[in-house]
């Protein structure tokens, strides 16, 4: 399994749970699309894979890896080693050039720490990337680039598992298309597990498996 | 290591506009604080400096500061003045090695005019052990020949050979001028840092011609104050105690090296003030950096994410805005130190001609090695705040 959730409960302090999740597994080299309206707690299912936030109770197993076990420290080094995240927008330091935002990927990597500017560049090529924006700082690149970029720098430490929070709701529909296909064509080459996540039901079609947020969470 | 730097420098050259008013805000107070320290340092040395190989002071019995201000500094005016008899009979003790007489009280357009004789050149000296050396020209020989300390030559332009009038009164416009004394320019001094330079030096004789044209010859009734060097130092409190106990009329000796440490303890407030002043400049630059970086940290909120979920901890985020802190500040001191270099060299003749001190243009020293380590160290205390405050904002997604 990619990922496993047993029992999860999460709450943010003293509130009540947001998130009541029974059982859940994505299998390994899997797609998944996870549907879900926005406050649904899409955002903080990921960051709980992800391993950013804490579980409040309950298991949560990512890669073989009890992240509920894992202290904050080794959670951040486990995501930065194994764990490749587009975000809807905002995927690049504005001032940092695309290939410095494809190299940050190595820079909390223990194990990738040898990747180099040329395994950057060749990244930037294959996605497409106009060579003339690659000394470009983020905030010059368009939107449409700037998901690329995410994708080259998602991609960078050869990661098991690929985290996607919607990164097609700010692409028009030619750049959509053009982005479903070169994920899922690297996913394949990576053989790495997909977990995308969108309200947007029309995506489903690119997926091995579609799942909705509300039927597997409890909550609400 | 490299991508650390390379992100906190970006970040802040992105920002360029509030970072460089901020660096200028930081080297502006910086450098008023290298400077306070630099020139406190400096005056305290120069002021030590003032007087050196005399072992008494001796004058008319009054406070031991006054004494030394009037005698040293040429600031404020004696009390009284001691016979000429009493002058004699006190150096013409077997213990003295020489002695200087000074006979003070008349101005030449706001510079202070001291009657002495040629012994003078001969024996004063300041710092360490400096003798004092003449730029152009010799001493004077006759009543009607002045020798002018650098400074007054300097501002009111004279060359020897050139006729001044010379005054009753220390006012610059002084209104009973003796218009029936011209003197001449005979010797230049080299400039020394201490009061020495705003003297204008006549004779003894040359004073009392100022005050009474008619009655200048032989030796005048009495003078102001005397210097005296011993034989040996060893005799000093001896003699001391003679002179505090001196029938014929009330005087007094005092030690140069103790009245010039008293009278620089009375300035310590002074000293003291400075330093705060400039202290509290420093921390409200540093407070200035801190809420620029404060106020960026909202507006910094998905790069500070996407560093997380790329494996950023968050203390990496609290080094970042310190690194950004540290940058500003190392950039600031350096345009500081280069600032006050350029100015010291550019003020320092000016500062010696008018304030008779000398500040050296060398600030590379231990205290302002100091004063640079204090305000790396407080701008990352400061700096801790916004940095804080990035670290909080890392903790929630």
């Amino acid at each position: 399994m990619s990922v496993s959730l047993h029992d999860l409960i999460f709450s943010y302090s003293k509130q009540s749970p947001l998130l009541n999740i029974a059982s859940w597994q994505i299998a390994q080299g899997e797609k998944v699309f996870l549907q879900g309206e926005s406050g649904s707690g899409k955002s903080t299912l990921l960051n709980l894979i992800a391993g950013l936030l804490p579980v409040t109770s309950g298991r949560i197993t990512v890669l073989d890896q009890r992240l509920d076990q894992l202290s904050q420290r080794r959670r951040d080094r486990f995501r930065a080693d194994n764990i490749g995240y587009i975000f809807q927008q905002f995927n690049l330091i504005p001032y940092l050039n695309a290939v410095d935002n494809v190299l940050l990927a190595s820079e909390f990597s223990q194990r990738n720490k040898g990747q180099t500017v040329e395994r950057a560049r060749s990244l930037l090529a294959q996605l497409q990337l106009p060579e003339s924006v690659w000394q470009q700082p983020g905030k010059n690149l368009s939107i449409g680039q700037q998901q690329r970029v995410a994708i080259a720098r998602a991609l960078f430490n050869f990661p098991k598992l690929i985290i996607a929070d919607e990164p097609t709701s700010a692409l028009d529909q030619a750049n959509r298309d053009v982005f479903m296909k070169t994920l899922m064509s690297l996913c394949d080459e990576y053989q790495s597990t997909l977990l995308f996540v969108s309200h947007d039901p029309t995506l489903a079609s690119y997926f091995d498996r579609t799942d909705s947020l509300a039927m597997i969470n409890n909550v609400g | 290591m490299g991508m650390f730097f390379k992100i906190a420098y970006k970040s802040l050259s992105d920002r360029k506009a509030s970072a460089l008013m901020t660096l200028l805000a930081l080297t502006v107070s910086i450098s008023v604080l290298v400077s306070v320290e630099h020139i406190r340092v400096q005056a305290k040395e120069s002021f030590a400096n003032t007087v050196s190989g005399t072992d008494l002071i001796v004058g008319a019995r009054t406070g031991s500061l006054n004494l030394l201000l009037y005698s040293v500094f040429r600031v404020g005016t004696p009390t009284n003045n001691i016979a000429w008899s009493t002058y004699q009979d006190i150096s013409g003790s077997s213990e003295v090695k020489w002695s200087v007489p000074l006979s003070l009280g008349d101005s030449h357009r706001g510079y202070r005019v001291l009657g002495t004789n040629q012994d003078y050149f001969r024996y004063f000296s300041y710092g360490q052990k400096h003798p004092l050396v003449f730029a152009a020209g010799r001493e004077f020989k006759s009543t009607f020949e002045v020798v002018l300390g650098a400074a007054v030559a300097r501002a009111l332009n004279y060359q020897p050979g050139d006729e001044i009038l010379l005054s009753h009164g220390i006012a610059s416009a002084s209104f009973n001028l003796h218009k029936g004394s011209p003197f001449s320019v005979v010797g230049i001094l080299e400039p020394t840092g201490t009061p020495v330079d705003q003297t204008v030096h006549v004779s003894l004789q040359g004073l009392s011609a100022i005050h009474d044209s008619a009655q200048y010859a032989g030796d005048p009734d009495s003078i102001t104050a005397f210097l005296v060097a011993l034989k040996s130092r060893v005799g000093v409190f001896s003699l001391q105690r003679q002179v505090n106990n001196y029938r014929a009329e009330p005087v007094m000796a005092i030690l140069p090296g103790i009245a010039l440490s008293e009278l620089w303890q009375m300035m310590a407030m002074v000293e003291q003030t400075l330093r705060l002043i400039s202290v509290l400049v420093l921390i409200s630059a540093l407070l200035g950096l801190s809420a620029m970086l404060l106020s960026s940290v909202r507006e910094r909120r998905h790069e500070i994410q996407l560093l997380r979920m790329t494996g950023a901890p968050p203390w990496y985020l609290f080094l970042l805005s310190e690194a950004e802190v540290l940058l500003i500040t190392l950039l600031g001191l350096g345009v500081s130190l280069l600032l006050v270099v350029l100015s010291f060299t550019a003020g320092q003749t000016y500062l010696a001609g008018h304030f008779g001190i000398n500040i050296s243009a060398d600030i590379f020293t231990l205290s302002t090695l100091v004063s640079c380590l204090i305000v790396t160290g407080s701008a990352l205390v400061i700096g801790a705040l916004p940095a804080i405050a990035m670290y909080l904002r890392a903790l929630r997604p």
